[in-house]
Formats: C-alpha cells, structure tokens, sequence
C-alpha cells in the first residue's frame, strides 16, 4: 500500500509540503528573484525618495525605515505568484488529476502546496529583517517587535498564498495566474507603500490607498519599524491578513471540489 | 535586387507582421500599454506631494516630471515586449523558416525593430493623451515634444537590438528575464522619482554615469521647454546602438550558426 494510502492527513500534508518546497530549492530563479528583487527596489527607491524625508509630516528622517515594509510586502505577492504557478502546473501536468485518484484528501492537497509557499514566506522574511537591519534600519518596537513582525510578514504571505492557490484552482492554468500578477502589482502600487497617506496629494490615489487593504498590511508591518507599538495598525494588518486566509481558503476548498468534479 | 531592397523587403514584411500582431492581439497589447500608463498613474498620483520636497525644482509640475520617465520607460519597454515576440517566434518554429525564406538576415532585426518602434510611439501617444486629461503641463513646443519622439524611439531601437540579441541567442522565452531585468535595473538607477541631486547614497553615484539619466534629464527639459543634455543624449542613443547592434548581430550569427 502506498504512503499515501495509509497516512493520516497530518502526513499526506507533510508529503505534498515536502514536494513543495523540493520543487522551489530546485528551481533557484524561484529563491533568488523574489528575495533580491524587492532588495534592488528597497535600496532605489530609500535612495531615491529620501528627499520625501524633508517633508513636514512624514514620519521618519530616513526613508529606509519607511520602505524596510515594502520587500515584505513584494516577497508576499511573489510567494502568491510562484505558489499559484507549481499548482497550475501541476494541474496543466496532469498531477492533479492522478491525485483525485489516491485517498489524497482535498484538505490536504491544500495545505500541503501552501507549505512550500510558507517555507519561501519565512525565509523570504528573515532575509528581508537581517537586510534592513545591516544596511542601518532600526526595529522601533524592539526584539519582540521584530518577532511579531516575522509572524506579521509571514501570515500576510500565507494569506496572499492563498489567494495565489484560488486563481490556480480557478483557472488551471499558469498562464492565467501569471496574467494575475500585474494586479497583485496594481494593490502595492495604489497603497500607502511608498508615502504615506497623510501626505498623498491627489484626493483619488489618497481615497484608493484607504480603501486598498495592502494599505493597512503595510501600515502595520511599518508601524514596528517607525512607531513602536501601534496595537491599532497591528490589529487591523493582523485582521485583514486573517480575513485573506478565511476567505481564500474557503474559496479554494469550493474551486477544488469543482476541479475534481470536472476530472 | 539590390541588397539594399532585399533587406528593405524584409525589415517592412517583418515589421508588419510585428505591428499587425501586437494591435490585433489584445494580450500583446494591453500589457504594454497599461504598464506605462499605470506607472504614470501610480508614480504622478502617489508621490506628487515629494515635489513639495526643499530643493525639487522643476516647473512644470510632478505629472510632467513623471511623464518623462513613462516616455523613456515605455520606449524602452517596447523594444523588450519586441524581444519577447521574437523568442516565442524561435519556440513556435516560425523564426527559423523565417531565416531560411529571408534573402537578407539583417532586414529581419530591422524589420523587428520598426514594429517596437510603432508600438513605442502609439503607447507614448496614450499616455500623453492621458497625462493631457488629467491636468498635466506641458511648456515645451511642438518641437520639443517631437524631439523627445525621436530620442523615445532611439531609446526604443537600443532595446530592441539588445533584447533580440538575447533573444537569439537563447531562443527561449524563459530567457524574458534576462531582456527585462537590466533595463529594469538601469531606468530604476537614475533619478525617476526626483532630479538628481536629491538622489542620496550609492545610487546617486551610480546615476551620474548612467545613460539612462541623461535620457531622462533631456526629456525633462523637453517636456518643461528647457531642452538640456540633449548632447550627452543623442551621444548614449548613438553609442549605445552601436554597441546593441553589435550584440544583436552576433545574436544573429548565433541564430543562423543553431539552423
């Protein structure tokens, strides 16, 4: 009898996750674009930008600390994309289809492809911490700050894993969830990223950038950098985070039934 | 025929068939319109209140600031959307019958590089359109503002030569980001947010030397009708086609050599 056949869920989820994160080691423009990517950004735009530092209002006299949110933020959305790509592929390949064959639960096959996603969220994070940290930005909230900005940047990551694992239950097929992409691209980019929102002067980007929820996920991962302790921006990121995971779970639990459906 | 028609043939047959592709394809299409013009949006919207900034001086405002770079940004992104068509010729088989009918090789760069820069030039006139709905100033004349057409097309010709020597070389779409990221890289080490002097740290440094910046200093001064380092501009479009042409022939030779 197979390892599957026989495994409780708790295993079936290490195999798949175990798979999952193989497959990512091997593929090393997987690990290297995403982690240095955002890294080229953030020393760009804290080079470029650090005139804003000048303005009266803005919150920090260095805007490193002001982006330090940023590649966190960006190495989320590449988890997203990276994670959604292996499952469609594993769709496209016909894997899936194999799978709907053994006891594999649907539950299961879930979790077992967002733990690669979450392997690359982790890393993904420390490195982007210790980068930070070496090239001058400081942890306001201290140690403990830095640990529950580690938990923050992580779950944001799953939840946006999550949302990447949807569109390629949904669509099924690589190339539909790399077409995804630029709109993940589209959130950061109309948030509160790269000024704050006190200081956006055009009244529709400011009104966008409060209602774009990757405003608030930035907001709390930089409110440990610059302010310390902000119980408000931590509850809401941690809540909106929260939500992402909830909602796009459920909805990739329903996408996949109707996958199996279909094969 | 003379040698000359004969690549003229090619070049005009390849470019049509690159413009005719990328404006019927929306998928072709689209991303190269709405990442310039997202840019524009995201950069001009959110970040206009840095112009408030102590010593950021340019008068006609941050829009037409950030035009400039979408100009230069869009140009040089066209030439790679254009490498990117050619290596997906290469895997679909079409490149290499397209070299065996060609009577002259050299037309087909050409022709590829026509069709990036017609697609260069319809993008920037939609986000100059857009920039126009939305309030932005322009001070320069209809001189100036054909003078950085013409720059924006050279820019868009450099690219183009130097993704398609990637791109035949490789023969691979997987080789996309290998056109994409030092072009990426390069325009994002110039001063896009703000004028030079408010760049701090290493990348100020890396700046001054940058080809990239003088294409975007000259478009500033077009854009505000203060033409400047329109020199120094047209010297990075000449030598940096020269090397690009280079790359790109040797891509070529590579091309024929794999059959």
């Amino acid at each position: 009898m197979s390892a599957l056949a026989s495994s409780a869920m708790p295993a079936q989820v290490g195999l798949l996750a175990g798979r999952a994160v193989r497959h990512i080691i091997r593929q090393p423009a997987q690990v290297v674009f995403p982690i240095v990517f955002p890294l080229v950004l953030l020393a760009v735009n804290s080079s470029g930008l650090d005139a804003a530092t000048k303005l009266p209002g803005f919150p920090t006299t260095d805007y490193l600390d002001f982006a330090l949110a940023v590649p966190f933020m960006q190495g989320a959305l590449f988890a997203a994309l990276n994670g959604g790509q292996d499952l469609a592929r594993d769709i496209e390949g016909g894997f899936l289809d194999r799978l709907a064959l053994t006891p594999m639960s649907g539950p299961a096959l879930i979790a077992g492809q967002l733990g690669g996603a979450l392997f690359m969220g982790v890393v993904s994070a420390l490195i982007y911490l210790t980068v930070g940290l070496l090239i001058g930005s400081g942890i306001a909230a201290g140690f403990g700050g830095a640990l529950v900005l580690l938990a923050l940047a992580v779950t944001i990551s799953f939840a946006f894993a999550c949302l990447g694992t949807f569109v390629a239950l949904r669509a099924g097929s690589g190339q539909a969830v790399q077409g995804f992409f630029p709109l993940f691209f589209v959130l950061l980019f109309l948030s509160s990223a790269f000024f704050p929102r006190n200081l956006i002067e055009q009244d529709w980007f400011r009104e966008v950038a409060t209602y774009n929820p990757v405003s608030y996920l930035v907001e709390g991962i930089r409110s440990l950098v610059i302010t310390g302790w902000d119980g408000q921006a931590l509850a809401q990121a941690f809540g909106i985070a929260a939500l992402m995971i909830a909602a796009f779970l459920a909805l990739s639990a329903w996408a996949l039934r109707t996958r199996l459906v279909r094969t | 025929m003379s040698s000359l028609a004969r690549a003229r043939s090619v070049a005009l047959a390849v470019a049509w068939r690159g413009i005719h592709n990328a404006f019927t394809n929306p998928a072709f299409l689209l991303p190269s319109v709405m990442f310039p013009l997202f840019f524009f949006m995201a950069f001009a919207g959110g970040l206009s209140g840095i112009q408030n900034a102590p010593n950021f001086e340019f008068k006609s405002g941050y829009s037409s600031f950030q035009f400039a770079f979408v100009c230069v940004q869009a140009a040089a992104f066209g030439g790679v959307f254009t490498g990117f068509a050619i290596a997906a010729d290469f895997e679909f088989g079409f490149a290499r019958r397209l070299l065996l009918a060609a009577p002259n090789r050299g037309g087909i760069v050409i022709g590829y590089m026509i069709s990036a820069m017609v697609r260069a030039a319809f993008v920037i006139g939609v986000v100059f359109l857009a920039g126009l709905i939305s309030g932005m100033r322009i001070d320069g004349s209809i001189g100036d503002l054909l003078a950085l057409l013409v720059m924006a097309l050279g820019v868009s010709a450099v690219a183009t030569l130097w993704a398609t020597g990637i791109a035949m070389r490789l023969r691979t779409m997987q080789a996309a980001p290998l056109m994409q990221m030092p072009i990426f890289i390069l325009l994002f080490l110039a001063p896009v947010y703000v004028p030079i002097e408010l760049i701090v740290g290493w990348v100020h440094d890396v700046a001054q030397f940058n080809p990239a910046t003088a294409f975007l200093e000259a478009a500033r001064g077009f854009v505000s009708g203060e033409p400047d380092k329109v020199g120094v501009a047209a010297a990075c479009v000449v030598g940096l086609g020269a090397l690009a042409a280079l790359w790109a022939r040797g891509g070529l030779r590579s091309a024929e050599r794999a059959g």
